[in-house]
């Protein structure tokens, strides 16, 4: 997709976007019920979800915040992380703005944990726009192995 | 007849193959473009590159921004759900003629992506002489 540098055509790519969404519900993108506390696709920041045999690893793609000024809560099983985006302000008097796609504003995303999430092991850090959360999992449910006696 | 049919076929074999080696699917990272006086400053959102994973290309008058952010999961990690599925980011824009190529600065810090590109030295006025016929 080629966009010129001076004439980006920002409307015809959103009705696009548009359309595609139109799509998604019409043939439904995701099987089954949504999560309640689900959010619109495309919304800042987006988050991929997993986990490993010892923790839940939950990744926000939110580049250009401050760590300090980003907020992760738990609270009832439910993870929120929250913050806000300063929008590029143009430098000088002259200065065009041509394509601001960039999200700006504040932002709130809320997961709910499995049972097995540990509250009082999370682990939150902050690398090349990145924020990861690490939730251990309870001992107890962690696999193992049971000896016969 | 059958033996025509045949070569055409062997003939578009290589070509779906090429094809097949198109670039891998990539997301659209979004940008911000601002101009002044001086040139252009691009803003794109690139989460989870480093800066060896970044690649940038001029090619003529197109400039080319690609990376990929394979590290950023650990390997022993199980998806449940995820709204980022590709690990490549690739976006191509066409630069106009004042535009300097060659001067580009870019700098990349928590995952925004920052390109200055000047604009031309004002080139040398001169003055056309119309000749008399």
């Amino acid at each position: 997709m080629y966009a010129s540098m001076l004439s980006v055509p920002g409307g015809v790519f959103s009705d696009f976007e548009r359309l595609r969404r139109e799509f998604d519900d019409l043939f439904g993108g995701w099987p089954g019920p949504a999560s309640i506390r689900s959010v619109a696709p495309g919304s800042f920041p987006a988050v991929n979800v997993g986990h490993t045999p010892t923790s839940i690893e939950i990744f926000a793609f939110a580049p250009g915040l401050d760590p300090a000024a980003v907020e992760v809560n738990v609270d009832r099983g439910v993870l929120t992380i929250s913050g806000e985006r300063a929008a590029v302000a143009p430098e000088g008097e002259r200065a065009t703005v041509y394509t601001r796609e960039r999200f700006a504003g504040s932002f709130r995303r809320a997961i709910s944990l499995p049972e097995d999430a540990d509250p009082t092991r999370i682990e939150a850090s902050y690398r090349d726009g990145v924020l990861r959360v690490s939730i251990a999992r309870r001992e107890s449910t962690q696999p193992r192995r049971i000896t016969v006696q | 007849m059958t033996t025509t049919e045949v070569r055409e076929q062997d003939k578009k074999l290589p070509a779906r193959q090429e094809a097949s080696r198109e670039p891998e699917r990539a997301v659209v990272p979004s940008v911000d473009v601002l101009e002044d006086d001086t040139g252009i400053t691009l803003l794109a959102d690139l989460p989870g590159v480093a800066r060896e994973q970044l690649e940038l290309r001029v090619e003529g008058d197109t400039l080319q921004i690609e990376a990929g952010l394979s590290t950023v999961m650990p390997a022993d990690l199980q998806p449940v759900y995820a709204e980022v599925r590709v690990p490549r980011y690739r976006r191509a824009f066409t630069l106009s003629r004042e535009l300097d190529a060659a001067r580009i600065e870019a700098n990349l810090k928590d995952g925004v992506l920052r390109l200055r590109i000047p604009k031309q030295a004002h080139a040398q006025p001169r003055r056309i002489e119309v000749k008399a016929s």
